[in-house]
């Protein structure tokens, strides 16, 4: 008989542990709170730094669990964990012989940032709103007008204390250099400009990318943060920072203000946490046991991480680091039933 | 009319006007040396700068407002730069700095 390993989350991490898991004749049911598998990758046009098709990376997965047969439960809740199995919202439980928490994200919701009037004003989106334009083809202004002048602002609900928000979301950077590049793709007359804290380009190819931006697509960047964001009459959006490389404020009319909202840890893993006995990091994503030799193992046997649970990650680092849980848990299990 | 001192003055707005700058200058600048927009401002060419030593000439500055479409006393400024070329050698992202100075010169001749 096979040992079953319940998979609490069917997004990029759950899907390609349990696809990794089956392949060791492992038994993994993924449990899953949405009605269908690719968490939040689902929502997103092009990756990057390659520009390739997220559909092209999360169907593939879907379709191998479905050609794999792994067993999937959909719009199901998991509210407690344990080492030897997960309880549901209808106070169902699965017994397993391991557990894997590859819950992912949150996204950060820019409502909570006002001074950008996100919700407030047409013409201020999110990177999220941006990637489900593009997806639809083509990206516009609330009236259907082709942008001409469109601010992309990094760091919001990232590296921000005042919403509880201290770490970095990592990814945003490249995001706001990627959506960047394609806007200047859609409407090579437009200009574009980045408003960044920092930037920060820790990915293969994300410093050229960064470069080529800069230099081919001339795209603008300045160092400093948005402090606030007002609509004018004709529906555009004026917007005040420092230009910290002159020392001086800067102020300037934009069509579209694209705000890159950052990754937050989910609001219910407080809960997972305490019912299996885990700690949280402080900015609230599940604790890894060791940075180095540890980094998908939790405090306690038989639970494992994967993907984004555990801090935020790309999706090459997720769908990476979902292969070794997958290792970690066949090991776990070969050693805990004495399997030769 | 006399001058009544009332021990207060309008001052000029000190903030980057991106709505009213000229633009198109410093578009013309970048398109003829598209790599100044590589520039990360790490500092290297002032670190480096010899009439920053002996001045507040701060080139990384002086570029960026170029960039913003700020021209005021840039060209005069410039002319304190002695071409000596060693923000060149320490320049991470290779930009031609020396001849930066030359091409921006050239465009705001009349400012």
């Amino acid at each position: 008989m096979a040992y079953r390993v319940v998979v609490v989350g069917g997004g990029a991490a759950g899907m390609q542990t349990a696809i990794e898991l089956k392949s060791r004749g492992v038994e993994p049911i993924i449990v899953e709170r949405d009605i269908e598998l690719g968490g939040k990758a689902r929502g997103w046009h092009k990756l990057f730094p390659t520009f390739t098709p997220a559909a092209d990376v999360i169907r593939p997965l879907a379709q191998r669990v479905k050609d794999m047969h792994i067993r999937c439960f959909y719009g199901q809740e998991v509210t407690q964990i344990a080492h030897d199995g997960v309880t549901l919202r209808s106070e169902e439980r699965i017994p397993a012989d391991a557990v894997v928490v590859a819950t992912g994200f949150t996204l950060f919701d820019a409502h909570r940032k006002q001074e950008y009037g996100y919700g407030l004003y047409d013409n201020v989106v999110t990177s999220v709103d941006l990637e489900r334009m593009m997806i639809g083809g083509k990206v516009t202004l609330a009236d259907g007008s082709e942008p001409k002048r469109i601010a992309i602002l990094h760091c919001v609900g990232s590296r921000d204390e005042k919403v509880g928000q201290k770490h970095c979301s990592k990814v945003c950077c490249i995001t706001g250099v990627k959506q960047a590049i394609e806007l200047k793709e859609m409407y090579p007359t437009a200009d574009v400009f980045n408003f960044y804290m920092d930037i920060r380009m820790f990915g293969a190819g994300y410093e050229e990318l960064y470069r080529e931006a800069q230099e081919r697509y001339n795209v603008h960047f300045v160092r400093g943060r948005i402090s606030e964001a007002a609509e004018t009459i004709e529906k555009r959006i004026q917007i005040k920072a420092e230009d910290t490389l002159t020392g001086r404020p800067l102020r300037m009319t934009v069509d579209m203000l694209v705000l890159l909202v950052g990754m937050s840890a989910n609001y219910d893993n407080p809960q997972l946490a305490a019912s299996a006995g885990l700690t949280l990091a402080p900015n609230g994503y599940f604790k890894a046991r060791d940075s180095f030799l540890g980094v998908v193992h939790s405090e306690r046997e038989g639970i494992f991480f994967a993907g984004t649970a555990t801090a935020p990650k790309s999706l090459a680092d997720t769908l990476a680091e979902a292969s070794l849980t997958a290792s970690a848990v066949d090991a776990y299990l070969k050693n805990k039933f004495n399997v030769k | 009319m006399r001058n009544i001192v009332f021990g207060y003055g309008i001052s000029r707005p000190r903030a980057i006007d991106m709505d009213n700058n000229d633009l198109r200058k410093s578009g013309d600048i970048i398109a003829e040396m598209p790599e100044l927009q590589a520039c990360i401002g790490c500092g290297s060419c002032t670190a480096s700068c010899t009439a920053g030593r002996l001045t507040d000439f701060n080139f990384r500055k002086l570029h960026t407002a170029v960039r913003r479409g700020e021209y005021k006393g840039v060209y005069a400024e410039l002319s304190k730069c002695m071409l000596c070329g060693k923000c060149r050698l320490v320049c991470p992202r290779g930009i031609n700095t020396r001849g930066l100075v030359m091409l921006i010169k050239r465009k705001l001749g009349d400012f």
